[in-house]
């Protein structure tokens, strides 16, 4: 979308900027792409039309009218903007002396309370935390059970009581506060350190449980409140973030869900109508499945892409410029070698750990997670590409076209790996090399597309080494960990 | 009271308070004798945005309203808003909206959806509909083997209504409960199988692909099943319901939707934009968390709550 914004603005601007004037009519036009991209990823309408109307007044007041680039430098200020209405960015969970810190949650039905409690707990844990969890749904059949499960996966202890339970779904005067208090005791005595309130979902027009809400809150002075909202929601989320808001006076907000392909418009309006920090992402069922919150990807996810800006600033400004030159210039000319494909790596590695730079992709965390653990992996893979790459000559590196089997074979033996390595290693060279050309000689878009080929994990597209070999590994692994645990998502 | 008289009595209920809370502007948008004007086209695009029906629709709607207005032939709101109805149920024309029940043997209805949509409850309001109003013996399926609690959850629903359940341990392969309760449901005779699915999002294909294995279960096990393959959605869900719809739609081929949650003051009008792309219809309404708390969809009402109108007594009188 961020593409395709920019084509739009381009062709909103296009012929104007050589010989007329751009003019504020032009960009109110671009102003309505705008609009349409962020409702369509569920921005409240009312949001839409404030951040609309910044940016055009931005835009007017700024140099695009005269700039060469208005497009372009329409896209900065739109982007710029959204970044910073999710900011400031704060994931802090404050605590208390003496301890325990109670933090109580709450959000509508099935925004993903419970699956929430479970990995904040996780979290905290690996925080060197001690958490426990408290069954204070008392509403939805089998509330207790999820908690008390969930508890297990993850190690740390529920408070529950089943006597408490809304029989028939009556809400039961004073039974939430009561399970609440009494795991604020069990904590103390137990010597837990953080005490984390699961709550019944509640539509925010609910006044008896609402009343609930407001009881636990008044008596138990829950130091932390977070509203748990689902990142598909639409325009209603406003509503509900503001009535949770107004009651509770919430501190922090959890997205959850946002490994659907929703766009998530839904964190920016809940983020303005509250005023209060997103903490959390979820990205995953598994316990391990949340994130702390950055804004910059979200941004771009909104707009609906990954997040490319910040792939391509940062490889920008990592790839040696003479070096990019050097290669830029070869691949025009079509003569991309093993050479510079060696080289190549050389400068994707500077970019980090492969799984820092998926990182930036929001959702793809889970992939990272996979990734890292086999980061050590890359890094042999990348000895055992040195050393295939130094068992051939001169003449073979320049054109690899020479290898035919018996080479292949030579180099495998002088480089102590299998042959099929030597042929994979050419093949990645060569994907490499197709890539590069098709690629060659494009600006800055080009340079974007083939940032998405990388968020479909075509790694060898950016000549990341290994690119091909990982996927097919990491495929066979998830493959295998599935046979074994049949459940396993 | 029938069956239809009380959940509209529910619904309005339901959207009363809304109204009372949220919807005051209802009243100043369409006050009577104002006239048709730019801002009002505004206020009411704004409206019809707010309850999610998707840019598309509503730009196509407006510049219907404005074109007519341009031409002389409305002025006042009250007219435009005849406009926007009639605009509306264009693209709902009328549609059986009623279950699709097996000439003979047990009728099979699949339940899907995104985690936390609805499903199991809308699983509890079903079977509460189909036997306590329909007069069907009725038997549930606890096919969401992977949520913690799921398992335990249907079977709560099935013993307050008092239908079997057809259950296997947790991480138990879905599939297989679908397998044991179609041949529970023909042996014991059962007029209605109803089959709990675990949440999963559109983009997770793995887990499609499992449903798509619950559904092929169920088709070589009884003949024509599933009758009824119902995509359960959320109201206060945004445009990501599109995408839900054409995935699930596509893989498992959803024959309704029940619209989840419509007690809250989320429209859903997402369901519009679905009718259009995919012909899906919505067939029920979800209005509340007991199982009585369901209503057949008509489009009439629907669209009447939309605008919070006064005359949604009289629709409900029938
Ligand atoms: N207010 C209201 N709440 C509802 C409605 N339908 C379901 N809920 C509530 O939404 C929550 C989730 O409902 P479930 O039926 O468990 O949803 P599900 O889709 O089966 O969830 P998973 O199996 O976890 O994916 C529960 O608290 C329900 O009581 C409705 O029509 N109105
Ligand atoms: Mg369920």
């Amino acid at each position: 979308m961020l593409e395709s914004l920019q084509t739009k603005f381009g062709d909103v601007f296009r012929g104007l900027s050589g010989r007329g004037r751009i003019s504020e009519e032009n960009i109110r036009e671009a102003m309505r792409d705008v609009r349409t991209a962020l409702l369509e990823a569920d921005v409240n309408v009312k949001v839409v039309k404030d951040f609309t109307d910044k940016v055009q007044e931005k835009a007017i007041g700024q140099e695009v009218i005269r700039s060469l680039k208005p497009a372009e430098l329409m896209v900065k200020i739109v982007y710029d903007e959204l970044v910073e209405l999710m900011g400031p960015v704060d994931t802090q969970i404050y605590y208390v002396q003496p301890p325990p810190t109670v933090i109580m949650m709450c959000g509508l039905q099935g925004s993903g309370k419970t699956t929430t409690c479970g990995k904040l707990a996780k979290f905290l844990v690996g925080k060197g935390h001690h958490p426990l969890l408290a069954a204070a749904d008392l509403q939805r059949p089998a509330a207790v059970e999820q908690l008390r499960t969930l508890g297990e996966q993850v190690g740390v202890p529920v408070y529950t009581d089943d006597t408490k339970v809304a029989p028939h779904g009556q809400v039961q005067k004073g039974a939430a506060v009561a399970v609440c208090r009494a795991a604020i005791a069990q904590a103390k005595q137990t010597g837990r350190d953080v005490v984390i309130l699961d709550t019944a979902g509640r539509l925010h027009i609910d006044d008896e449980l609402m009343g609930e809400l407001r009881e636990i809150n008044t008596q138990l002075k829950p130091h932390q409140v977070f509203l748990v909202l689902d990142a598909m929601s639409g325009q209603d989320a406003v509503n509900s973030a503001k009535a949770f808001n107004e009651l509770l006076e919430v501190d922090g907000l959890i997205l959850t869900k946002f490994d659907s392909d929703t766009r998530g418009g839904a964190l920016l309006s809940a983020k303005l109508v509250t005023g209060k920090p997103v903490k959390f992402i979820g990205i995953s069922e598994k316990p391990e499945g949340l994130e702390e919150f950055r804004p910059e990807g979200m941004a771009q996810r909104i707009l609906g892409m990954g997040d490319i800006v910040g792939l391509v600033t940062e490889a920008m400004t990592k790839f040696d410029q003479d070096e990019s030159a050097r290669l830029q210039a070869k691949m025009e000319k079509g003569e991309f070698t093993l050479e510079d494909f060696m080289s190549q790596m050389g400068q994707v590695k500077k970019l980090g750990p492969m799984g820092k730079v998926m990182g930036m992709i929001p959702g793809m965390s889970q992939l990272t997670q996979q990734m890292n653990m086999q980061e050590g992996d890359v890094e042999k893979q990348m000895g055992r590409m040195r050393a295939i790459y130094d068992s051939m000559n001169r003449k073979e590196r320049s054109k690899p076209d020479l290898l035919d089997g018996a080479r292949r074979r030579r180099i495998a033996r002088g480089a102590g790996v299998q042959h099929s390595e030597v042929s994979q290693f050419i093949k990645q060279f060569e994907m490499s090399r197709d890539m590069m050309r098709a690629v060659g000689g494009m600006g800055m878009m080009g340079k974007l597309k083939l940032m998405k080929h990388l968020m479909k994990g075509d790694l060898a597209g950016l000549g990341m080494p290994g690119g091909p070999m990982l996927k097919t590994k990491k495929s066979g692994y998830m493959e295998k960990k599935d046979r074994n645990k049949k459940k396993r998502r | 009271m029938s069956l239809f008289a009380k959940s509209f009595d529910r619904l309005k209920g339901a959207l009363r308070k809304t109204r009372d809370i949220l919807f005051t502007d209802v009243r100043t948008l369409f006050v009577p004798g104002r006239q048709i004007n730019e801002q009002f086209l505004s206020e009411l695009e704004e409206r019809l945005l707010q309850a999610d029906m998707g840019v598309g629709n509503t730009d196509r709607i407006i510049a219907e309203v404005r074109e007519r207005w341009r031409l002389g032939k409305i002025r006042n709101a009250d007219e435009a808003r005849s406009v926007v109805r009639e605009q509306m149920l264009s693209n709902w024309p009328p549609e059986a909206r009623d279950l699709n029940f097996a000439p003979a043997g047990p009728t099979v209805i699949l339940v899907a959806g995104v985690n936390g949509a609805g499903k199991t409850t809308s699983i509890a309001k079903l079977a509460w509909l189909l036997k306590e109003q329909m007069g069907k013996k009725v038997m549930l399926c606890a096919s969401d083997t992977f949520r913690a609690g799921a398992v335990h959850q249907l079977s709560i629903w099935a013993e307050r209504i008092g239908v079997e359940i057809v259950k296997h341990k947790q991480n138990a392969d879905p599939a297989a409960v679908a397998y044991d309760a179609c041949e529970a449901a023909k042996a014991r005779g059962a007029d209605v199988l109803i089959v709990d699915t675990a949440g999963r999002l559109p983009t997770q294909e793995r887990l499609i692909r499992e449903l798509v294995k619950i559904r092929d279960v169920c088709a070589r096990r009884i003949e024509g099943a599933p009758h009824e393959a119902l995509l359960v959605l959320d109201a206060t869900t945004g445009q990501n319901a599109i995408q839900q719809a054409k995935v699930f739609g596509s893989a498992v081929a959803v024959t309704g939707i029940m619209l989840a949650k419509l007690d809250g003051t989320a429209k859903g009008g997402v369901v519009l934009a679905i009718r259009d792309q995919l012909k899906i219809p919505v067939k029920f309404m979800g209005l509340g968390e007991t199982p009585e708390d369901i209503a057949p969809f008509d489009p009439q009402l629907y669209i009447k709550a939309l605008f919070g109108e006064a005359d949604l007594t009289e629709a409900m009188a029938r």
